[in-house]
This record gives structure tokens, sequence and C-alpha cells, in this order.
């Protein structure tokens, strides 16, 4: 095995001191943000040997974004799916409820790490991109809670498609700045976001919402949304004494996968499964990074990308504006790699046909992203035994997404 | 002595051009470059288009993606520099973009072509010292110069890092911000500039927001030269593939500045 990585028998010591998965991640970034990018991995690493950090960390995770969050057996979901089954087919399904958290979405675990991060390093403005919104809402949730000012990027075509969650930005206090270069989606943003902090470096802190970026965004977004696995492993152990089969969880730049998965990589037992969006089908328009394409550079690091022979950045499609990325976190390009985990794809249909059976079997109205996740659930619940356990992050609620989804089912709201 | 290393060598500041390739299309960008070169530029900089160019201002924004539009490959833009060599054989040319597009076949490859093409340095923005273990070497490895980026964030403690592997000149990125925004205080300018020879024996260059012939001469009684981007691609943006005349004009005030500036200290 040539890959040093590797030979500690531990998946979850990733990154190096580089801040590199294997030949991905990295710190790709102009020379003017550099020495910014090297104090926060300082001021991270004083963070994680502060039990202070943690525990301020811990209360406001409890009291204010409201966790744990649930482990829920579907029970209808799961004899839905044993109906259209062979005899002894169909795994239970048990969702991660994280939708259910304060600004619903497992955004805001992320930003609750970051803006006490910001403040530590006396930072006094606060920037960040968002797709959806939902990271949008969330940075702008805790800036209003420890008062800085917000700035949010949102492609202009994305403002468009989540007027919801743009108003509720600017209720919250943020100005959110409409993104009018490029293809005016999320990619688009973040290269705004990022020319706002390359110019605003003394007093700006950039709160990234996925786990890619520059080292240590990658590590530090991991290791703050990983309490959704740490949590539903204790839960699966205390509900059910047996860890899951399957872990599934949809992935745009993979924050709440890698939050998911990443505290179950050493679990040999337990296999995972990353669903990227394939929009209009891998063939046509889509937003799968792994599946179509190569590793590159963008945006601080080295992972797939979707591109070109010349290394032009392609523009991702989906119906869900968080997984409209072209790129994805490098350590799921590692972990890729490595084969540990498993990575498929779901179209914008079977995303809205999940979205609907799940709204039907459960009373539950599921984001569009989690319904990828909820697409390739039903499929492999059906391959495999009724003994099994697949356990699905519903990492958020589907609220913003009524006007997309009444758009493509044709009704008028 | 290279190419660059004469341009730095004539005994006036050298005035560093930078326009993007195939900006309006990709059979305008030649016509331009002569017109650099009559104007008095000594060092040309050739931006190579990328979709996401994330440390550039509006102008070299919209440059990029209309050469973008207009189709511009990676092979137009070493087939433009191969041109330039051979109607300019004494002139040097830099490739200035973004890594992934020089990294996509392999850092080999691309330095390679570069060396097919008499291409003298490149400048890539977001590979830092930290992540240089292939453009580099690979650059070094063909005879082509890795033209480093110093900045207002660049401290003495990081310097030598940033100058490890450097050679042709040395760019001082004189704002903390995207190009052809704002400009930076001469003072700031002077202070930088003493502090970098001061652990260099490389040329320095200075750019961003640089755009009057006044600003230029500022910048060349101190620095060994003077880079002009986005007011270069602002002109190409209004006069397109009729843009040559106009740059010649503008590039010949410049020069002209500069080295009336460098005279007045004599």
């Amino acid at each position: 095995m040539s890959d040093p990585a590797l030979l500690s028998n531990s998946y979850r010591t990733q990154p190096d001191d580089r801040g590199h998965f294997g030949q991905f991640g990295g710190r790709f970034v102009a020379e003017t943000l550099m020495p910014l990018i090297l104090d926060l991995e300082r001021e991270y690493r004083a963070a994680q040997a502060d039990p202070a950090f943690a525990q301020e960390f811990d209360d406001l995770l409890e009291h204010y974004v409201g966790r744990p969050s649930p482990l829920y057996f579907a029970e209808r979901l799961t004899a839905a799916i044993r109906a259209g089954s062979e005899p002894g087919k169909g795994a239970q399904i048990w969702f991660k409820r994280d939708e259910l958290n304060h600004t619903g979405a497992h955004k805001i675990n992320n930003c609750i790490g970051q803006i006490l991060l910001a403040r530590r390093m006396g930072k006094t403005r606060i920037i960040a991109e968002t797709g959806a919104g939902q990271h949008g809402v969330a940075t702008a949730t805790v800036c209003a809670r420890f008062g800085l000012p917000c700035v949010i990027y949102m492609g202009a075509k994305d403002v468009e498609r989540q007027q919801p969650n743009v108003f509720r930005m600017k209720l919250l206090g943020a100005e959110v700045i409409p993104v009018t270069s490029g293809a005016n989606t999320l990619k688009d943003a973040m290269n705004e976001a990022l020319r706002d902090w390359v110019a605003n470096v003394h007093d700006t802190f950039y709160i990234i919402g996925t786990a890619a970026g520059p080292h240590p965004y990658p590590e530090l977004v991991r290791d703050f949304q990983s309490v959704i696995g740490k949590e539903a492993r204790a839960q699966m152990l205390a509900r059910i004494d047996r860890l899951p089969d399957l872990l599934v969880a949809a992935i745009g730049g993979g924050s709440n996968a890698i939050g998911l998965f990443h505290p179950f990589l050493d679990d040999p037992d337990v296999k995972m499964l990353g669903v990227e969006a394939a929009g209009e089908g891998l063939e046509r328009k889509h937003a799968a990074s792994l599946a179509g394409g190569f590793p590159g550079i963008l945006h601080g690091n080295r992972t797939y990308l979707l591109q070109d022979d010349d290394g032009q950045i392609a523009e991702a499609h989906s119906i869900s504006a968080g997984l409209d990325y072209p790129g994805i976190g490098p350590e799921h390009a590692w972990l890729k790699e490595t084969g540990r985990v498993d990575y498929t794809s779901a179209t914008d249909q079977e995303a809205l046909d999940a979205f609907q059976l799940l709204c039907r079997t459960e009373g539950i109205i599921p984001a569009l992203e989690p319904s990828h996740a909820i697409a390739a659930v039903t499929k492999k619940a059906r391959e495999m035994d009724e003994n099994q356990i697949i356990l699905a992050n519903l990492c958020g609620r589907g609220d913003k997404d009524i006007f997309t989804v009444a758009e493509a089912l044709g009704v008028e709201i | 002595m290279t190419r660059l290393s004469n341009a730095f060598a004539k005994g006036h500041p050298a005035l560093v051009a930078f326009v993007t390739a195939g900006d309006p299309g990709r059979f305008a960008t030649g016509p331009i470059l002569d017109a650099l070169v009559e104007g008095g530029a000594d060092v040309i900089e050739l931006g190579m288009p990328f979709t996401d160019p994330m440390a550039d201002g509006p102008a070299i924004q919209t440059a990029n993606l209309r050469s973008l539009a207009a189709g511009t490959t990676t092979a137009d833009i070493l087939a433009i520099a191969m041109a330039f060599r051979q109607r300019h054989p004494t002139v040097p040319l830099v490739l200035m973009g973004y890594a992934n597009p020089m990294t996509r076949r392999g850092a080999d490859w691309f330095a390679e072509r570069c060396k097919e093409a008499g291409v003298d340095g490149v400048i890539c923005v977001d590979i830092p010292p930290e992540e240089d273990d292939s453009l580099g070497p690979a650059l070094r490895g063909n005879g082509i110069d890795l033209i480093r980026l110093a900045t207002p964030t660049t401290d003495s403690a990081r310097l030598p890092q940033v100058l490890d592997g450097a050679s042709g000149f040395l760019y001082y990125v004189s704002v903390a911000g995207i190009t052809g925004k704002q400009q930076a205080v001469q003072a700031s300018i002077e202070e930088a500039v003493a502090r970098l020879k001061a652990a260099t024996n490389l040329p320095v260059a200075v750019g961003f927001g640089v755009r009057t012939p006044d600003q230029a001469a500022a910048i060349a009684r101190v620095a060994d030269g003077v880079v002009v981007g986005s007011a270069i691609v602002e002109l190409v943006g209004e006069y397109g593939k009729d843009a040559a005349e106009p740059v010649r004009a503008y590039i010949e005030s410049l020069a002209g500045a500069i080295r009336a500036a460098r005279k007045e200290m004599a």
C-alpha cells in the first residue's frame, strides 16, 4: 500500500499537516490570503486544545440549535418500500433528523463553530456564500446572535429561486449581495466572497459553508459537522444496540455527508453511500463532480471538478440549489479513491419522486438536497434484507423548496 | 542574460503590460501585443482566461468571459505566444493565470508547451509556495522563470519562502484586494519595495491599481518595474478589435512617464 495515510489503519487521521487528503485538498489561494489561512489554522489548533471552546460550542448546539437531533425509524416509508420488494427484502430506514435544527438544516452546526473561531480571532465582520440559502440563513442567524455585521454573496439566479431564504437573511439583518458575474450561481458567489475577503483580510472572517475550500476549512467544517455522526452512532447503539449497515447522505460540497460518515469511517461493517445530484441525467446537465468530473484546482483545494479539457469550469445543474456546485469537498474525493465510501447519483426527477414519497408516508417535507439521498435509499433498501438497517441524513427541511417543487410539478401557488 | 533580465537592465524601469489572450477574439490579440511593444512595453504579460478568476476585478473578469465566449482555448493562447515570439525575438513574454488551466494536462505538459512557444516566465495566482511541488519544478526544468507574488500581507517571516524558487522578477501586489480596483498609497509602496529589495536581488515590479502616467512615474522612481493591466484591458473592452491604436497611444504615455521619472533621479 503506497498511501501512507492508510498505514495507520485509520480513515480518520486526515488531512496531513499541509491539509492534504492524499492528492486532494491543500491551500491553493492567492498570496494575500495565505498568511490569513495560516492564522486560521493556528487559531483552530488553539481552539481544539481549549476545553472552553468545546464547552461553548456544545452549549450553543444544545440550547440554541436544539441538539441532539432525533434519530427516527421511518416505519411507513420502510413498509412502503417492502410492499414493492421481493419477500424478505426491504431494509429498515432510519433518519437522522437534522432538519429539525434551528434554521432548518445542518448548516447551523458549522456556523456556530466558525463564528466562535471568528470571535477568538478578533474579527468584526462576517462574509459567506450561499447557494440554496440555508448556509446564508445559518450565517445570518449566528451573526445576529453575536451582533456581527454580515454580508452574504448569492448568485443572482439563486436569489430568484430562493426568495424565502433571501427574505429570511434580510430579516436577520444580513446584507444579501446578488452576484451577476459568471453563471450567477454558487461557484460565482464563492468567487465574489473570496474577492471580498482578499480586500478585507484584516477585519473579515469568511464562514465557508461546506467541507471544501483551502485548508483548514475542509477539516474544521467536517469536525463541526461530525456532531451529526457522533450523535447518530451513540443513538443507534442506545436504541437498538447495533450500528447501521449503510449510511446515506446527499452531497453538494459534502458537509452533511462527511459529518455523518466521519465518526463511522473506522467501523468496517458500516458501508457508506454519498449521493450526488445527477440533474437532468449524467449524459446531460448535472452536478455530479465525482461521477462526471476530473481532479483539478478551484476555490483553494484540489478535488474532482466538472471541467473541460482546458480546465475551464463547467456549469453545474441541479433542481436543488444547494447541490448546484461543480466541485466537491476534498475528503470525499479521497474517500472515493480509497474505496471506503461509495458514491452514486440521483436525478432531479428521482429527487422529486422521493420528496413526495416522504411527504406522504412520513409527514415530513424534506429539502430537495436530502431528497436525493432518499431517492438512493429507496433503491438500496429494496436490495437489502429486512433485518438490515439504513441510516440516512435528513439534512434539511423543505419549506424553502415548495415553490420550486410546485413549479416542477406544474402547480400554480 | 535572459530576455527577462535584459528587460530589467535597460537603464530605465520596465513597463510590464498585461492583456487577456483571446479578448475579444483570438485574432485580435496579435495586433494588440504588437501595439504594446510599439508603445514601449518592456515585458508582455499575457493573461490566460479562466472561468473563475477570483483574484480579478470586474475589468479583467469580463475580459476573461469575452475571451472564453469567443472560444479561446489553451492551444490558441500558446499559438498567440509562439507567433509573438516569431515577430518579437527579444521581447520577454510572461503567461499569467490560474492553476487549473495551467495544470489540467499536467505541469510538465504545460511547461514543455511554454518552452516551445518561447514563453519566458509564468505567474500563477493560486499556487502559493506551500503547494508548488510540481508547477515550479516543471517550469524551472524547462528554463522558464516562475514569477512569485509578494503582497502587503507577506510578512518578513514568510518572505524567504516566497523568494525560494522565485526567478525572473518579483511581482509586488501593492493592494490587498483584486485587480483594477483601488490604488495603493505611494508611501506604502516605497516601504514595501525597500523591504523586498533588501531581501532579494531579483528586480521588483509593482502592480495592482496602476492607471495613470503620474502613478506609473511615481512607482518607477522606487521600483524596477511597473505593471499595468486593467486599464489596458478596459481599452480592449471599449474598442474591441480596433483597440490596437488606442492601446499603443496609452502605453506610449506610460512608457514616456516611466522613462522621464528615472531621468529626473539621475
